[in-house]
C-alpha cells in the first residue's frame, strides 16, 4: 500500500476555515480519551478547561493577559514561516527581550538617580530594549545561515536553552536582590518602569492593546506593502522571488530581526507587566506555544488574535485542573503537542488530497 | 485461434469510447480509435486536448472512467504500467527519468527483473542499438550523455521488453535535427518489423513524414482522423486548433537601430554538479532586431539567462552592457530600470507564482516601475487596472475576474507572463523558450507581440530550441553549445542543416568544439 498526497486544483474557503476548528475539535477528543485512561471525567475536565475559564470576568482579562504574548510571538513567527524560514527559537528571544529590558529597571533601581533627569523615559526604554534584545538574539540564527548555511531550525531551538540558563545564571548572580534573602530572583521593579494597567485593580496592562496593535500592524504589512510581498513571495516561489529582485540574504536578516524583535518585545511585556521583576523562569513557555499559535491561525495576524486566545484557554483551564483534578500541568504542553500534530495534519489535508494505492505500483 | 488473416485485419489496439473524467472535467470525452501493428498512428492536438491522459490510460497509469480497451481484439484491463508493459505496450517519455549518476546500463537495469545479471544486459543493450543503428555506450553515465542519447537509453529500455506497441511522446522535441533524423531511422526500423507506433507530436512535419493514420484531438474530443500524408501541415493545424493560423506578419524593411545590449566575453562557472560554464559569450544586439539563440536544451542557455538578467550577477562589471552602460555587476531591478525586461523559461514558480493572483504576479516583475508602490506601499489599483490591461491586450482566457495563476492553461499564462513584460514597452526584452508547451494559437500571438516590440525600435533576444520558431521571426541566429556562442549567422541566409551542425559542435568557424 502506498499513500499518495495530490496537491488539491482548488481549495474550498469552507475547508480552509473547518480545517483548524476540525483540528481543535480532534485535539479535545484525543485529549478526552487521556483524561479518561487517567481515570478521570473527560465532561468534567472539558469543563473546567474549556467552559468556566470563560464565565467569569477574572479569567476573562487572565486570558487576555496570556494571549498578549503569544499574539506578539505568533505574528513576528507568521513571517518567517511565510517566507519559509523556520525560527523555533522564540522562547529565547523572549528572554533575552525580558532580560535587557529588564536590566534596565534594575540598572536605573535608584531613587536618587531618578530624581535627577526623571523617570518617564525609562519605560519606553526597556520596550525598545527588548525588542532589540530579542532581534539581536534571532539574528544570530539568521546570520549561520546566511553565511554558513546552518540550519536555522537547529540553531535558533539551541539558543534557547542558552538563553534560558544565561537569565538563570543572572538572576543567582549579578542581577540578584542584594535584599532578598537570596532568592534567585531581581528587585521588584518601580512602578515607574511596569507597564501601567488599564483600570484600578484590574488584571489587563498596557501589553494587550500593544499586542492587539501588533497583529493589526502586522497584517497590514503582510497585505498592502512590497516587504509583505516579498515575504509572501519568498515561502509560496522563491525562485519567483529572486527573479522579482529580491534578495533573500536580506530577507532573511530582516524576518528574523522581525520576528525576534517581537518575541522580545512580549518578553518585556510579561516582565514588565505581569511579573514586576526577573525570575529564573520568565515563560511558561510562550515561545514554543506561539509556534502553535502561528500555525492554527493559518499564519494570518487575524488568524492569530484567534488562535492565541484558544490556546492561553489550555493555560488558564490547565492551571484549575490541576487544583479542580489534580490532574498534572504536563497535560497542557501535551495537550498542546497533539493540538499542533492535529493542526498541522488538517493543514495537509486541506493542500493535498490524500490518495490510498494499493497494489504494488512503479 | 486466430489465422494470419482474421489476426491481421484485428487492430493491435482498438480503444472504445473513452471517457475519462477529473471530477467534473472530462478530459477525453468518447475517444475511439485503433492502431494496427507495422503503422505508425499520430495523436495531434494542443496543449490540453487530452492527449497525455489518453496514453496515460493506454499505459496503464489511468483508469478510463467509461469504455473499453481491446488489445488484439480482447479486453484489456490494466492495473499499472508493469501489466501494460507485460501486455507488449511501452512508452518513451517526454521527459527523462534517468539518474545522473549511473552509467547507461545501470539505468536500464532499474526497470528490469531484478534478476537480470549486468554483464548479460550489456550484450542485450549492444545488440538492440546495433540492430536499431542507435549508438550507445553501455558504460557511460548518463550526465555525460547529450539529450539525443539519454532518449536513446530511454528508446532500449523500451525495446528491451519488447513491446507491440511504442508510444513516444514528442519524442523530437529535444533532439537536433540531425538526431532527429537518426530517431526517424530507428522508427522505421521498428515500423519495418511490425512493431506499431503511437506518435504524440505537435511537429506536424514530422507526423507527415512518419505516420500513415491519425487522430486529432480538440479540447477532449476527437475532432477527426485522417491520412496525414494527404493533408498540408497547414490543413493539420487547422484542424488542430478549429480555426485557422494567422501568419506572423514581419515588417518588410527593417532599420536597426544603436547597440543595446552587449555580451562582452562573458564567463561564468556554473552553480550545478553537472551544469554548463558560460565560457566566453559576446553578442552585439542593436535595436529593432530579433537575435535567436538556438541549441540543444542543457548548453548552457538557462546559465546565459540568469546571467543576462541579473538573477546571478557576473564577475565583472563590463562584460553586460545595456544602452552603453556597464551592468554585470548590477541586480534584475536596476537592469530593469534601465529598459530591460525579462521571460525566463519556466512558468510556474518562475515567471510566476501558482498561489498569487494576476494582479500579485504583476506586481511581481514590475513593482519597481509605473509607480506601482511608493514609500513601500503597493498601489493594488493600479496593478489592477495594469493587469487587466495585460489580459485583454493579450486575449488571456481565464475564470473570474483575478484568479490564481495556477488555474490558467499553459498558454493563457504564458501570454500573461510575455504580455506583463511587453506592454513595459521594454527597450530590451531576453525571452528564454517562449512558446514550450503552449498551444498554436497563443504562440502566434507571442510570436507576433516579439515581431512588433522589435518593429517598435526595441532589441529582443530569443533563446529558444524550435528552429521552426527562430527561422519564423529572428534576423539574426547564433548557437550555444556547451557554454559557447557560436558566430550569428543571418537567418535569411543560412539553412537548417548549418544550424543542426552547430548545435553538435561541429560547425566550422563557430568557434564551438565537441569534447
Amino acid at each position: 500500500m502506498r499513500i499518495d498526497l495530490e496537491p488539491r486544483a482548488t481549495r474550498p474557503l469552507a475547508l480552509e476555515i473547518g480545517a483548524p476548528i476540525l483540528a481543535l475539535a480532534g485535539a479535545i477528543l484525543i485529549g478526552g480519551l487521556v483524561v479518561f485512561l487517567l481515570g478521570k471525567s473527560p465532561a468534567l475536565a472539558f469543563e473546567v478547561y474549556f467552559i468556566n475559564p470563560l464565565l467569569e470576568g477574572w479569567s476573562l482579562q487572565e486570558l487576555a493577559v496570556k494571549a498578549c504574548p503569544l499574539v506578539m510571538i505568533a505574528v513576528g513567527l507568521s513571517f518567517c514561516y511565510r517566507a519559509n524560514l523556520w525560527n523555533i527559537g522564540a522562547e529565547g528571544q523572549f528572554i533575552m527581550g525580558g532580560l535587557l529590558g529588564g536590566w534596565l529597571a534594575i540598572a536605573t533601581h535608584d531613587e536618587a538617580f531618578q530624581e535627577l533627569i526623571g523617570g518617564w523615559w525609562i519605560l519606553p526604554t526597556m520596550l525598545v530594549l527588548g525588542a532589540v534584545g530579542g532581534a539581536i538574539y534571532a539574528l544570530v540564527p539568521a546570520l549561520l545561515r546566511v553565511w554558513l548555511g546552518a540550519s536555522e531550525i537547529l540553531t535558533s531551538l539551541m539558543l534557547v536553552y542558552v538563553a534560558e540558563l544565561g537569565l538563570d545564571w543572572l538572576v543567582r548572580g549579578p542581577l540578584k536582590d542584594p535584599n532578598g534573602f537570596n532568592f534567585p530572583q531581581s528587585v521588584v521593579f518601580d512602578d515607574i518602569a511596569r507597564l501601567p494597567f488599564l483600570a484600578e485593580g484590574e488584571r489587563l496592562h498596557a501589553g494587550v492593546p500593544l499586542a492587539l496593535l501588533v497583529a493589526l500592524l502586522g497584517a497590514f504589512v503582510l497585505a498592502r506593502t512590497i516587504f509583505g510581498f516579498e515575504v509572501r513571495l519568498a515561502g509560496e516561489a522563491p525562485r519567483a522571488a529572486r527573479f522579482a529582485g529580491f534578495d533573500d540574504s536580506r530577507l532573511t536578516l530582516t524576518v528574523f530581526a522581525i520576528s525576534g524583535a517581537l518575541a522580545g518585545l512580549a518578553g518585556i511585556c510579561e516582565v514588565a507587566g505581569q511579573i514586576g521583576q526577573l525570575t529564573p523562569k520568565i515563560s511558561p513557555g510562550y515561545g514554543f506555544t506561539a509556534i502553535i499559535v502561528a500555525f492554527l491561525g493559518r499564519l494570518s495576524p487575524i488568524g492569530i488574535l484567534v488562535a492565541a486566545l484558544v490556546l492561553a484557554l489550555t493555560y488558564i483551564g490547565g492551571e484549575a485542573a490541576q487544583v479542580e483534578l489534580s490532574l498534572n500541568n504536563d497535560m497542557t504542553r501535551a495537550f498542546q503537542g497533539v493540538l499542533l500534530m492535529c493542526v498541522l495534519i488538517a493543514d495537509t489535508a486541506t493542500r493535498y488530497r490524500i490518495r490510498l494505492t494499493f497494489g504494488a505500483a512503479r | 485461434m486466430m489465422t494470419e488473416q482474421e489476426r491481421r485485419a484485428t487492430p493491435l489496439l482498438s480503444l472504445r469510447g473513452i471517457v475519462k473524467r477529473f471530477g467534473s472535467f472530462t478530459a477525453n470525452d468518447d475517444i475511439s480509435l485503433d492502431i494496427h501493428e507495422g503503422e505508425a498512428h499520430a495523436l495531434i492536438g494542443e496543449n490540453g486536448a487530452g492527449k497525455s491522459t489518453l496514453v496515460k490510460i493506454i499505459y496503464g497509469l489511468l483508469e478510463p472512467t467509461e469504455g473499453e480497451i481491446l488489445f488484439r481484439g480482447k479486453p484489456m484491463r490494466l492495473n499499472g504500467p508493469q501489466e501494460a508493459r507485460a501486455q507488449g505496450v511501452g512508452m518513451v517519455f517526454q521527459h527523462f527519468s534517468l539518474f545522473d549518476n549511473l552509467t547507461v546500463a545501470e539505468n536500464i537495469a532499474l526497470v528490469l527483473p531484478t534478476d537480470t545479471p549486468l554483464s548479460a544486459l550489456r550484450g542485450r543493450i549492444l545488440e538492440v542499438s546495433e540492430r536499431y543503428r542507435m549508438p550507445l555506450d553501455p558504460d557511460r553515465e548518463v550526465w555525460s550523455l547529450s539529450a539525443g542519447e539519454r532518449q536513446r537509453i530511454e528508446i532500449a529500455r523500451c525495446l528491451l521488453q519488447d513491446p507491440r506497441l511504442i508510444i513516444l511522446d514528442e519524442p523530437t522535441s529535444v533532439l537536433t535535427p540531425q538526431e532527429a533524423e537518426a530517431l526517424f531511422d530507428t522508427l522505421a526500423r521498428l515500423k519495418a518489423e511490425g512493431r506499431a507506433l503511437l506518435y504524440i507530436s505537435h511537429k506536424l512535419e514530422e507526423v507527415r513524414r512518419l505516420c500513415e493514420t491519425a487522430t486529432i484531438l480538440r479540447l477532449g474530443r476527437k475532432v477527426g482522423g485522417c491520412d496525414p500524408r494527404q493533408e498540408s501541415s497547414r490543413s493539420l493545424a487547422a484542424l488542430m486548433v478549429g480555426a485557422a493560423i494567422n501568419d506572423i506578419k514581419t515588417p518588410s524593411t527593417r532599420a536597426f537601430g544603436g547597440e543595446r545590449l552587449t555580451l562582452d566575453s562573458l564567463s561564468l562557472p556554473s552553480r550545478e554538479i553537472h551544469g554548463v560554464d558560460l565560457d566566453g559569450v559576446s553578442l552585439r544586439l542593436r535595436g529593432g532586431e530579433v537575435f535567436g539563440i538556438a541549441g540543444v536544451a542543457g548548453n548552457g542557455q538557462s546559465e546565459l539567462f540568469e546571467a543576462v538578467s541579473g538573477e546571478r550577477l557576473a564577475d565583472a562589471n563590463e562584460t553586460i552592457r545595456i544602452d552603453g552602460a556597464a551592468v554585470g555587476a548590477r541586480d534584475i531591478t536596476a537592469r530593469r530600470a534601465l529598459g530591460a525586461a525579462f521571460v525566463p523559461e519556466e512558468r510556474n514558480g518562475h515567471a510566476a507564482a501558482g498561489d498569487f493572483s494576476l494582479t500579485e504576479n504583476l506586481i511581481l516583475s514590475r513593482h519597481s516601475g509605473d509607480g506601482l508602490t511608493s514609500r513601500g506601499l503597493i498601489n493594488f489599483e493600479k496593478a489592477r487596472t495594469l493587469a487587466q490591461q495585460v489580459i485583454k491586450t493579450f486575449d488571456v482566457r481565464k475564470a473570474g475576474p483575478d484568479p490564481a495563476a495556477r488555474t490558467l492553461s499553459g498558454g493563457n499564462l504564458q501570454k500573461f507572463v510575455v504580455g506583463r513584460e511587453i506592454l513595459s514597452e521594454p527597450k530590451i526584452l531576453v525571452i528564454n523558450q517562449p512558446t514550450w508547451g503552449v498551444d498554436a494559437a497563443a504562440a502566434a500571438t507571442i510570436r507576433q507581440a516579439l515581431v512588433d516590440l522589435a518593429a517598435r525600435g526595441a532589441s529582443v533576444l530569443l533563446i529558444s530550441q524550435d528552429l521552426d520558431e527562430l527561422f519564423e521571426i529572428c534576423d539574426r541566429i547564433a548557437v550555444m553549445h556547451e557554454g559557447r556562442l557560436s558566430q550569428p549567422c543571418d537567418a535569411r541566409a543560412v539553412t537548417r542543416e548549418e544550424i543542426g551542425l552547430l548545435m553538435t559542435g561541429d560547425g566550422s568557424g563557430g568557434g564551438a568544439h565537441a569534447h
